[in-house]
């Protein structure tokens, strides 16, 4: 499942799916790329994570100590200045490398549409099949926003030439955490 | 065809830049590709199923959607008209102080003009969606339904831009659409009210979805304090799960993806980061689509779920764009829906731009015969306001059998001074235009039937009544003899009833389904009077009349007694390769050994291999006879010539007959068949007007001597 599901991913636009096996060694990862994506408090470079289950694993305030401009509360000017948003995912679907965001939070919406990198994380367990497994898990009745996402912002609008980043993200990088519970 | 209409196509035709970009992309592979390993016959059962069950009920649906939506805090409004949509989101505009909209992509607002509307309300609105933007900068309608923009080249773009931003852009793609993207951004934060489409209505649950690639939609739908869906009716589905077919449907027939980038399912007005509701409100509109529910016929254009494929693979479209075939909807469907959302009268001119080659019906994930619904169309136009004066006397000629033969016998000694090599190459004054790209094939001095009385027929035990159709009988007539000649090498007596006459396909195609049926009645019974085993046609249009439109056209004129005789006709009708390959399986007909390979590429004629399925057939009995196939590109795509087509829209016609004329010149094949007469007349002519050593032959001349 996890290996159709990164193929499919990785074919939908601008998109790489990392996997670790522990929590932790999906923290440093993301660390490492705040580092590398040069996050800092200032306009156009912050970083944004949303409310997420995995924020109950690590000390949130001692990770914000070590890189000015990362921010755990995500309201519309901050995002409108983001470099990062980083927003954890409900389901993965391995049909079209496609996850399932319960978006009726609107932090999830602003820390993942507005930026230019979205770090995705994922459970490895929760992805399932294609959008009718889907539709036995998450229904309009409990989730009132519901946003499938498939790859990076993307337009051929002009000359039918692929352009990646257009309202939204231009990169997408899906973090697969295997030991990681919704 | 008006004459200001000639005008716009001519126009369109100058301009190749839309052309261009769908031979660049490619579309049947890509979709061919995005449809691996999926079932899509049965997929779109199922999606037409979902939607001309929701058709049946349109109003139902709407109330269900209401209570639900209603149910979740989402204000629902069932709009009957375009103006009382169009004055519901004027009131909240003024109720709200609205002074900014953004908008991302939706017909149905193209539809109702609205940002022209609120224009004048004094409201600016904004499209966020690229395509959309670029046409909004440059005051003009989409030409494409997805996407709007395809028409204009990325230097176009930079201009329209450049001229917005104010300082001077270059032409790249991927540097234009980030001045886009800064530049819509702030329009996002600033507006005080958000446009959205939907791609379907749930009643079920009173959801929305919104399918796009871009991420616009997730904007406008969450940054304006207020939120208002515009939807047509036809985008109610019952339930929750029946959005599943559409989303895997959608995006593979669109654009060739798997899935949208963002697909959103809105069930309700959600809080604000700082803790207040958004407003949402839901538009459905009607606007004549409860009316086109009620219609037996038009019903099934509700099952559209605007992917605009029928747009992709259609050969007139890529050469007039959607600025001349449609108006807001383009494109086939788009001419259907332009007459019952903008009323009958605009879609006059459009419904004659199709050629019927049936490209589009083979695609719908709707499973919507669009063919047939234009032709419907024509026929209502026709029934109201009838033919041109000097089409319906053609017409009545046509269908007036001794007139009719005396003429085309006359016209064979009038040409007399035109006719070289079988072929006229210039027609004098306003017949020029006639002859410029094609050469015209000549009347034969001897009419089929009269030579056909000179042929001794074997006593046999079967027998096969031969239907010549018009070209084979007076400008082919050498066919006719091939044809008799190897059948007879079969052991089958060949029957001509002399009594036989047009088809009827010209008559059913302008829409005149009356004198359709009259020529099946004509025909009918001269058929069947020898008690044949087989009825023989060798024309893929005759052979559609014969296999399946007498019978529907007799039954559409209500003339049923006669369509037990039909049946009868159709049950025993086979196209001349169609039988001559199960007589080589029966090994009735033995080809013969160690003749020597010829190359050819073989056309499928749109009505052979779409309307009656025959495409297999003939390349089997060609192989066997001796000829190595070399496989043209787009082998069955139309000509150009569509019976009268090629006369009403000469300029089309002559654009369409070149690209395929490239295509056949490319397999350096020595001959090019085709079972249709029609065709051969344009190919034929096409290649000798070019000079082309590549000949165009019926493949029952190229089979004469080829068997035992």
């Amino acid at each position: 499942m996890f290996e159709n599901f990164k193929q499919r991913a990785e074919l939908s636009g601008n998109t790489e799916v990392k996997r670790f096996e522990t929590t932790p060694s999906a923290l440093q990862f993301i660390e490492d790329l705040l580092v590398q994506e040069d996050i800092k408090e200032e306009a156009g470079s912050y970083a944004l994570w949303a409310q997420s289950p995995i924020l109950s694993s690590f000390d949130a305030d001692s990770m914000a100590s070590r890189h000015p401009g990362l921010y755990f509360k995500v309201d519309r000017e901050l995002a409108k200045n983001a470099r990062i948003g980083i927003t954890q995912l409900e389901w993965g679907l391995a049909e079209t490398g496609s996850m399932a965001q319960d978006s009726t939070n609107i932090e999830q919406r602003l820390a993942s549409a507005l930026s230019w990198i979205h770090v995705a994380i994922l459970p490895t367990t929760k992805i399932i099949a294609d959008i009718p497994a889907l539709m036995g898990k998450m229904h309009p009745k409990n989730n009132k926003y519901i946003t499938l996402i498939t790859g990076a912002s993307k337009t051929a609008d002009i000359e039918r030439v692929l352009a990646i980043g257009v309202h939204g993200p231009e990169r997408l990088i899906i973090v697969c955490v295997d030991d990681l519970q919704s | 065809m008006t004459q200001d209409m000639t005008k716009v196509v001519q126009k369109a035709l100058k301009n190749q830049n839309l052309a261009g970009i769908l031979d660049r992309w490619d579309y049947p592979t890509a979709r061919a590709k995005a449809y691996e390993g999926v079932d899509f016959q049965a997929l779109r059962n199922k999606i037409a199923d979902i939607k001309g069950g929701a058709a049946d009920h349109l109003m139902d649906l709407a109330q269900t959607f209401k209570k639900n939506a209603e149910a979740n805090g989402v204000k629902v409004f069932i709009a009957k008209s375009a103006d009382e949509a169009k004055q519901y989101i004027a009131n909240l505009c003024k109720e709200k102080s609205v002074k900014k909209i953004v908008k991302s992509k939706s017909m149905a607002t193209e539809e109702i003009h609205l940002n022209h509307f609120l224009e004048q309300q004094g409201i600016d609105s904004d499209e966020t969606d690229l395509g959309e933007w670029i046409c909004q900068l440059a005051h003009q309608t989409p030409s494409h339904m997805v996407m709007p923009a395809l028409h204009l080249t990325k230097e176009e773009v930079s201009d329209l831009f450049a001229q917005e931003v104010k300082r001077p852009l270059d032409n790249d793609i991927q540097k234009l659409v980030k001045v886009a993207r800064n530049e819509i951004r702030e329009k996002f934060f600033a507006a005080d009210l958000g446009i959205s489409g939907a791609n379907m209505a749930i009643a079920e649950t009173g959801t929305i979805v919104i399918c796009t690639n871009e991420g616009n939609a997730r904007l406008v739908t969450t940054l304006p304090k207020v939120h208002v869906a515009l939807v047509g009716l036809e985008k109610l589905i019952p339930n929750y799960e029946d959005a599943a077919p559409i989303l895997a449907a959608l995006p593979r027939s669109a654009t060739s993806q798997l899935l949208t980038s963002y697909t959103s399912f809105i069930s309700a007005p959600t809080p604000d980061e700082n803790g207040s509701i958004k407003e949402l409100h839901v538009v459905l509109m009607d606007n004549n689509r409860t009316a086109m529910a009620a219609d037996p016929k038009f019903k099934e254009a509700l099952q559209c779920i605007r992917c605009a494929s029928c747009l992709n693979v259609c050969p007139v479209y890529r050469l007039v764009t959607g600025h001349v075939f449609g108006d807001i909807y383009t494109g086939g469907i788009g001419t259907i829906l332009t007459a019952w959302f903008n009323e009958l009268k605009s879609a006059e001119d459009i419904q004659a731009l199709c050629i019927g080659c049936d490209k589009c019906k083979d695609v719908c994930p709707g499973k919507i015969d669009i063919p047939a619904l234009i032709l419907e169309l024509r026929h209502r136009t026709t029934q109201k306001e009838g033919l041109s004066f000097i089409y319906k006397s053609a017409l009545q000629v046509i269908n007036n059998r001794k007139v009719f033969h005396s003429m085309l016998r006359a016209a064979s000694f009038v040409q007399k001074p035109f006719v070289k090599d079988g072929f006229i190459r210039h027609l004098p004054m306003f017949l020029s235009n006639l002859s410029e790209y094609r050469s015209l094939p000549s009347i034969a001095p001897v009419a089929f039937r009269d030579i056909f009385k000179t042929i001794k027929q074997p006593k046999c035990s079967e027998k096969a009544v031969f239907f010549a159709g018009c070209a084979i009988d007076f400008v082919y007539p050498k066919t006719g003899q091939a044809i008799v000649t190897i059948l007879n090498k079969a052991g089958i007596e060949v029957v001509f009833p002399q009594d036989q006459s047009c088809c009827g396909i010209p008559h059913w195609g302008s829409g005149s389904f009356d004198m359709a049926a009259d020529a099946a009645e004509r025909n009918i019974k001269p058929l069947l009077e020898c008690n044949p085993d087989y009825v023989v046609v060798s024309c893929a249009s005759c052979t559609t009349a014969l296999k399946k439109e007498w019978a529907e056209v007799l039954h559409a004129e209500k003339r049923d007694d006669l369509i037990n005789d039909a049946n009868k006709v159709a049950e025993k009708t086979y196209m001349f390769t169609e039988l001559v390959s199960k007589l080589i399986k029966e090994k009735r007909l033995t080809p013969k050994q160690g003749v020597q390979i010829s190359e050819l590429t073989y056309h499928d004629s749109c009505h052979a291999k779409r309307h009656v399925g025959i495409s297999q057939e003939p390349r089997d009995a060609l192989s066997a006879a001796g000829y190595h196939i070399t496989e043209m590109k787009e082998c069955d795509t139309c000509c150009g010539m569509g019976g009268s087509y090629t006369v009403k829209q000469p300029d089309i016609s002559m654009q369409m007959l070149k690209r395929k004329l490239e295509n056949i010149e490319a397999t350096g094949a020595q001959f090019v068949s085709a079972e249709c007469p029609g065709c051969l007349i344009q190919l034929g002519g096409g290649l000798d007007k070019a000079g082309s050593k590549i000949k165009a032959v019926h493949p029952a001349e190229l089979m004469l001597d080829k068997f035992e």
